[in-house]
């Protein structure tokens, strides 16, 4: 449904997006996560035929973006970071406006209007002025606005910023409609325990590039071979985190109280046979395994990677 | 049936929705109106009871000259915010992304904002009536006058529209509209008068004529090419005062020489402004 293949982006010297490659399947929810600057609203801002890319090729439904822009254009529905609403037109007015603009013949778009003002919640508010709704209900406003020409894919830049929890939680609902009208969504947010609840699939980014990818149980699991691991151990816990500080693959090992904590990187047989050593030297184990990750936590370890991996570059 | 481009019937709607545009269209009639009236009303006071064409004539002229000036105030005003309003309120990208071609949005911008200043000018019919009624103007004058009106208001408004899609500030572009409306208003008759005060100088004696690079015919060519060019020279024309060089022909009269120019180098300008909201490989 929508390819990135190799796709680069400069902005003088700075390099906003380095072979970005991504696949997002139809009927996905899929998030871009990464930290200010990453390159996702660039990523975003190309995909919505806004910008040209410096390099590589994006396709949304087979289209190319700028070779083919007016068609993608019909099957797309981008929301900004930022967006701004018309001062002197009412709710339904502004789509009606916009359904004007998408070729919507004129007979079916106050019925369209009405429809996606009760999709979004807000069918009481279609003689409302737009500028005088609050910032929740303009964001909603916003995603109905995205959906005037039934788009198959919707680009989502920060839907939830700024918005109290309440608003959050009915943004989430929302997409999660969408999710079930089979729309392809394409989100960014800050906010990744709301992406994790929400996204089939996400993507991490950081400096322009890809740095991994999956569902959220995928990136949680393995953030890059990197496990965080637990020992709980009925004594001796300092003598055994400078053990284990002492074993290759092993990192950042400290004790805290009865337990061990460490990042360890192997695979499941280096694994058993790391619990076999700490055995046969006679630590009492009471306990040994993976600490889950939240998706918050999978992020951190995977940009700080990164980011060792330039310094060490 | 055709239908109305929706930024067009949007920009209209909040246009004129808007209490800001009947306040103005107010104080446009107000100022218009009180020098209009105040004139008739000397021109009774000096001779009461009589009809005199050629007062009624200069109050023509002074309304039309006047409302040119008025135009050139408001024209650029009302456009030069038409994108860089957009882009201000961040609401362009949003409508780069419908099936709206670049052209459409800003053909619309300059039609909406235009259409406003047609208001304005038309609303002032009343007042060329009263005028009129006085006698000493014929009903061509006045056809030329409106026709004069609508052809300068086209290029002052995509000089403003150029100008907010160059700009990314509505302050910026409104400042460098105005300076370039000037430029062309009072800028081209200044240096046709100059050019004019040149010539005449290369034709007082010759020891300034051995010093001008330039022969005294392609001065002279010059500086009514200007005249042609300015809006002031060619509605003074049009009022019948006589005030364009008559010594070269460039295959068309004043009128059309003006006209043709005007349109085409607003017709160059929406073009680009169009291009320029093009997506670009690096902005």
């Amino acid at each position: 449904m929508i390819e990135f293949n190799g796709v680069s982006k400069n902005f003088g010297a700075t390099r906003a997006l380095e072979q970005f490659s991504l696949t997002v399947r139809q009927g996905l929810v899929y998030g871009l996560i990464g930290p200010n600057g990453a390159g996702k609203t660039t990523a975003m801002s190309i995909l919505a035929t806004l910008q040209l890319p410096g390099a590589g090729t994006i396709t949304v439904d087979g289209r190319d973006v700028v070779r083919e822009a007016g068609e993608v254009r019909g099957r797309i529905g981008y929301m900004p970071d930022f967006f701004g609403v018309y001062d002197d037109l009412r709710a339904a007015e502004y789509l009606e406006f916009f359904a004007a603009a998408y070729h919507i013949p004129a007979g079916q778009r106050s019925r369209l209007a009405a429809g996606l003002l009760e999709l979004v919640d807000l069918p009481d508010k279609a003689g409302v002025y737009v500028d005088s709704l609050s910032r929740g209900m303009k964001q909603r406003l916003a995603l109905a606005r995205c959906l005037v020409h039934d788009p198959k894919v919707l680009i989502l830049d920060e839907p939830a910023s700024g918005l109290d929890p309440r608003a959050r939680a009915e943004m989430k609902e929302i997409i999660r409609h969408l999710k079930q009208m089979d729309k392809t969504v394409l989100i960014s947010s800050h906010i990744l325990p709301e992406l994790a609840e929400i996204c089939d699939e996400v993507a991490i980014m950081d400096k322009g590039k890809l740095v991994a990818c999956g569902t959220v149980a995928e990136i949680t699991a393995v953030s890059r071979g990197a496990r965080q691991m637990r020992i709980e151990v009925l004594d001796r816990a300092e003598e055994l985190a400078a053990y284990l500080a002492t074993r290759p693959g092993i990192s950042d090992s400290h004790a805290d109280g009865p337990s061990v904590q460490f990042i360890f990187s192997g695979e499941q047989a280096e694994q058993a046979g790391l619990l076999q050593a700490i055995i046969t030297a006679g630590w009492p184990v009471a306990e040994f395994g993976e600490v889950k990750r939240n998706l918050e936590e999978a992020f951190m370890a995977v940009t700080g990677e990164e980011a060792a991996n330039d310094g060490g570059n | 049936m055709a239908e109305i481009n929706p930024v067009l019937l949007k920009e209209l709607r909040q246009r004129f929705r808007n209490k800001k545009a009947s306040w103005l269209l107010a104080l446009y009639l107000v100022v218009i109106g009180a020098f209009v009236l105040g004139f008739t009303y000397l021109n009774w006071r000096n001779a009461p009871g009589f009809y005199q064409p050629s007062r009624s004539q200069e109050i023509f002229i002074l309304l039309s000259v006047a409302q040119l000036f008025l135009l050139a105030f408001v024209t650029p005003g009302l456009t030069a915010g038409a994108i860089s309003g957009e882009r201000e309120r961040q609401t362009l990208n949003v409508l780069l992304t419908t099936r709206l071609t670049t052209w459409q949005i800003i053909w619309s911008k300059l039609v909406s904002s235009n259409a406003f200043v047609v208001l304005l000018v038309a609303a002032t019919l009343p007042l060329y009536s009263i005028v009129f009624l006085y006698g000493g103007i014929s009903p061509g004058q006045v056809v030329g006058v409106f026709g004069f009106y609508l052809v300068t208001m086209f290029l002052f408004g995509c000089i403003g529209v150029a100008c907010s899609a160059f700009f990314r500030k509505t302050g910026v572009s409104t400042v460098t509209a105005y300076g370039l409306t000037f430029a062309l208003s009072a800028g081209t008759a200044l240096l046709s008068v100059f050019l004019i005060e040149l010539d005449r100088s290369y034709r007082a004696g010759a020891s300034a004529a051995s010093s001008l690079p330039l022969p005294p015919d392609f001065i002279t060519g010059v500086a009514q090419f200007l005249q042609e060019t300015n809006p002031i020279f060619v509605l003074m024309e049009i009022l019948g005062t006589n005030s364009i060089l008559n010594d070269f022909n460039f295959g068309l009269p004043y009128w059309g020489v003006y006209t043709v120019l005007y349109l085409a180098a607003g017709a160059l300008l929406l073009f680009w402004s169009a291009r320029l909201l093009f997506p670009r490989k690096n902005n």
